[in-house]
Formats: structure tokens, C-alpha cells, sequence
């Protein structure tokens, strides 16, 4: 393998990957946030709003994320101008956020629901015979464990974002993989690139998974 | 200060788990309630505070009607402690914070107040020096202590112990009894539903004795334990005085 041509495309691999990383920290950020809220929806009582949660889960985990991905990128950005009442392009990076937030939601509501559901009742019923409410329940006895229970599944559903992400080539944005691809054509090398990035994605992704294979054992001990 | 009348459970369509209770507790008294397994006990001091909904009937807490839908059910709640059968402490949260929660949450009591409370609680369960351990880090003894601490945090005016120490090696259910014991005589209401029958003998005022969802007998310990008036009593006396029992 040439390094040198590898040092000179370094800076636009390394904004690559500070672009992938910034979509990934977010996406989890949203995803598990809205995944939170769809989990107790799906949890409600009212039916209605547990249908809907459940709708929303099962229709986004039926279809392909790269639809998603290109679905938002041209649905979004009219949304987002509609709603604020600007015509001020949004650009490919926030449609992906927004379709990796909205697609990833559905993957985490089920991981959270699971994670409720493994908290005894008597925690529920201990929290509300003292007179809290089911928000304090919620926000300071139930979530509290169940995300402690949670986080090596919710860290694994994240490696597998983490390699998703470079779905995003589709609509052009410049990603740690596309970046690579890119470089690599510009100087003729496309093997050499696409292999180093599959390198650094391989480390990254089984160095992460490494360690949360440890922190279960760590928390099941 | 709790006043059942003609209240009725059902669980589904059928199963009729309370059958037409009526029932007084007065302010300062200590009411043991005992019977069968799947007689009811649970569900009836559930239903105190609203940990279980009635069908029918009217449950009165301190002149508020727990079953009114305008009954704001979190107020009660707060002034209704609960002790259960396996503590359900947090075990996210360290003892002192486990207290000091819902006065904070609930009583928006401040950090300062509410510690200082928890303090003098775990002072008088004998447990000042675990202020910093976690639940899992203590004994079934220790941990129900802190669940009736917990529960004393609210300042509650009734407290309800639902089998508090069925779930303790033997050897620890004489300190929990012994926190009962004193909160009973510091002239707290109380309903407990055990067959601890030392405790019932020394300590309540009254004995319920629960079976199939009816109160059959409402009497003294004394009364309950030398002269019971049911056959149903009477059998259930003997299975659990024998010492086969357990
Ligand atoms: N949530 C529920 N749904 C349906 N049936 C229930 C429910 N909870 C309790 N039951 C039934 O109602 C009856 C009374 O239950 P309860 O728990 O009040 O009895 P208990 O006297 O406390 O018994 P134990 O001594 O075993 O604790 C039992 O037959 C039980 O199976
Ligand atoms: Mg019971």
C-alpha cells in the first residue's frame, strides 16, 4: 500500500470521519430519546396511543434504511421549509439525521420496552405509594435501572449505526467511506482507500464491541 | 380515620376477591389482619391506597373518599405509607437517597430538610451508619427497616405493612417487628397483614380474620385467639399455631 498518497488525503478522511461521528452521536442522542418516548407509548395504556407506537415500530422495521435515507432527503427539507416558512436549503446532513433518528427510534423503543418490562412492579408500585407521580416514577426509579440493564444492547444497536451511517453516500454526503472513496479515485487508488477505511471500520466497530462485551460480564456479575 | 363501606373487588368478570367489607379503623389503632393464602389481605390493604382500584362500596382515608375520581390520588398517597413484602427499596439509589426521594419529589421538601429527617428515621430503625450503602448491600432486616424509614419520610398518618417480615430469615424478623413494635406504641395507625400471631397478641388492638374475601371475624386478640367463632378460623388457628406450620 502507498502511505503517502494516504497522508495526503488525511485531512479530507479525517473531516470524513468527524462528519460520520457527529451524525452518529446525534442520531443515538435522537433515537434513544424518541425511542424512550415510542417505548412508553407502546407501554400506555390508552390503546390508541400504544397502536400507534406499536404501527410506528413495526413500519420502520419493515422497511429498508437506505428508502428512509433517500425518502427524507427529498421530503424533509420541504417539511422543515413548510413548517418554518423559509425556503433555506437544510442539506443532506440533518434529512439523515432525521431519517437515522427516526429509523433507529424504532430499534431502541423495543430494546427500552424490554428494559421496562424486565424492572419488577413492585418498583412502580413502592414509587407511587409514596404519591409520585408516573413521570417521577418514570424519570427517577423505572428508567434509571432499565437503561443501567440496557446499555450493552443499546451500545450494540449503535455499532450497527455506526456502520449504517455510510448509507448516507446515497445522497451524497461526505462521510468517513465516501470521503475514502472519493480520495481513492482522485489518485487512482479506489482498492488501497476502500481497504483502509474497511480497516478502520472493522477496528472501530469490533474494538467497541469488545468493550461491551466486557461491561455485560461487568453487569451481570 | 379508615372506614370501609360495602366495598366490593372483583378481579374479571367472576372472581369476586372482596366481598362487602365493612370496617373501622380508628386514629392510633393497630389492626392485624390475617387469613388463608388467596383470601384477600393483600388486595384489601391495597385498596387503602389505591395500589388496587374497588368496583363498589366506599373506602374513607381521613375524611377523603379514596375511590373518588376527584380524589387527588397522589395526596393520599402521600399521607398513606406502604411497607411490602420484598421492601422493593431502589437499588439504583443509596439508602439516604431512597428516603429522601419522594419528600423531595413529592413534599418539595428541601435536600437539607429531607436528610436530616431520613437521619433521625434511620436513627430510630437502628440504622444511622448505613446511610451510604445500597440496598444490595444489606440484610432482608436492614433493607425492610429502610423501606418502613422510607415509608415514615412522608410523614404518613396511617401505615400499612403488607406481610413485612415473610420474606426474612428467621433470625431477622424480631428487629423488624421490634420498629413496628415502637411505631405502634409511638400511637401510629396502623393495619398489618401477618402471621407473626406474637406480634397480633402483643401489639394490635384488633384482629381481622380474612377468608374467601369476607371478614369473618373483627375482634380483640384475646378474643380471636381463645375463643375464635368460626370453623374456618378455628382450622386456621391450628395450622398455623402447629409447629409443622412454616
Ligand atoms: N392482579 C390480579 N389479577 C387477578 N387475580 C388476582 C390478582 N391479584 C390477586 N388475585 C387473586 O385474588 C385472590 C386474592 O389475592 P390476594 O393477593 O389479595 O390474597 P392474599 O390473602 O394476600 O394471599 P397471600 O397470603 O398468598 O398473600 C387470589 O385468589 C389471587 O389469585
Ligand atoms: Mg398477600
Amino acid at each position: 500500500m502507498d502511505f503517502s498518497s494516504l497522508v495526503t488525503a488525511m485531512p479530507g478522511l479525517v473531516s470524513g470521519m468527524m462528519l460520520t461521528l457527529k451524525l452518529l452521536v446525534l442520531a443515538i442522542v435522537g433515537g434513544v430519546a424518541l425511542g424512550t418516548l415510542l417505548a412508553l407509548a407502546r407501554l400506555s395504556h390508552n390503546k390508541l396511543l400504544s397502536n400507534l407506537a406499536g404501527f410506528y415500530v413495526n413500519y420502520f422495521r419493515s422497511i429498508p434504511l437506505l428508502l428512509v435515507i433517500t425518502w427524507f432527503y427529498f421530503v424533509v427539507p420541504f417539511i422543515i421549509g413548510w413548517l418554518t416558512g423559509t425556503n433555506e436549503p437544510i442539506g443532506a446532513f440533518y434529512s439523515c439525521l432525521v431519517a437515522f433518528m427516526m429509523f433507529e427510534a424504532a430499534y431502541y423503543c423495543e430494546i427500552v420496552r424490554a428494559g421496562i418490562q424486565s424492572i419488577s412492579r413492585g418498583q412502580v408500585n413502592a414509587a407511587y405509594a409514596l404519591g409520585m407521580t408516573y413521570s417521577q416514577t418514570m424519570r427517577l426509579v423505572i428508567l434509571p435501572q432499565a437503561f443501567r440493564k440496557m446499555t450493552p444492547l443499546l451500545l450494540q444497536q449503535s455499532i450497527i449505526l455506526f456502520q449504517d451511517t455510510s448509507l448516507v453516500y446515497a445522497v451524497g454526503l461526505m462521510d468517513f467511506l465516501n470521503s475514502a472513496r472519493s480520495a481513492g479515485d482522485i489518485v487512482g487508488e479506489l482498492h488501497q482507500f476502500l481497504l483502509f477505511a474497511g480497516l478502520v471500520y472493522f477496528i472501530i466497530s469490533f474494538g467497541a464491541s469488545t468493550l461491551v462485551k466486557r461491561l455485560q460480564k461487568r453487569l451481570t456479575v | 380515620m379508615i372506614r370501609f363501606s360495602s366495598v366490593n373487588k372483583w378481579y374479571g368478570r367472576d372472581h369476586h376477591v372482596l366481598k362487602n367489607i365493612n370496617l373501622e379503623v380508628k386514629q392510633g389503632e393497630v389492626v392485624v389482619v390475617c387469613g388463608p393464602s388467596g383470601s384477600g389481605k393483600s388486595t384489601l390493604i391495597r385498596t387503602i391506597n389505591q395500589l388496587e382500584p374497588i368496583n363498589d362500596g366506599e373506602i374513607n382515608v381521613g375524611g377523603v373518599i379514596v375511590n373518588n375520581p376527584k380524589t387527588d390520588i397522589n395526596k393520599l398517597r402521600a399521607d398513606v405509607g406502604f411497607v411490602f413484602q420484598h421492601f422493593n427499596l431502589y437499588p439504583h439509589l443509596s439508602v439516604l437517597d431512597n428516603i429522601t426521594l419522594a419528600p423531595m419529589q413529592v413534599k418539595k421538601m428541601s435536600r437539607e430538610a429531607a436528610e436530616q429527617l431520613a437521619m433521625e428515621l434511620l436513627e430510630r430503625v437502628g440504622l444511622a451508619n448505613k446511610k451510604h450503602a445500597y440496598p444490595a448491600n444489606l440484610s432482608g432486616g436492614q433493607q425492610q427497616r429502610v423501606a418502613i424509614a422510607r415509608g415514615l419520610a412522608m410523614q404518613p398518618k396511617v401505615m400499612l405493612f403488607d406481610e413485612p417480615t415473610s420474606a426474612l430469615d428467621p433470625e431477622m424478623i424480631g428487629e423488624v417487628l421490634a420498629v413496628m413494635q415502637q411505631l405502634a406504641e409511638s400511637g401510629m395507625t396502623m393495619m398489618v397483614v401477618t402471621h407473626e400471631m406474637g406480634f397480633a397478641r402483643e401489639v394490635a388492638d384488633r384482629v381481622l380474620f380474612l377468608a374467601e374475601g369476607e371478614i369473618l371475624e373483627d375482634t380483640t386478640p384475646e378474643a380471636f385467639f381463645t375463643a375464635p367463632q368460626t370453623d374456618r378460623a378455628r382450622q386456621f388457628l391450628r395450622q398455623i399455631l402447629s409447629p409443622m406450620h412454616g
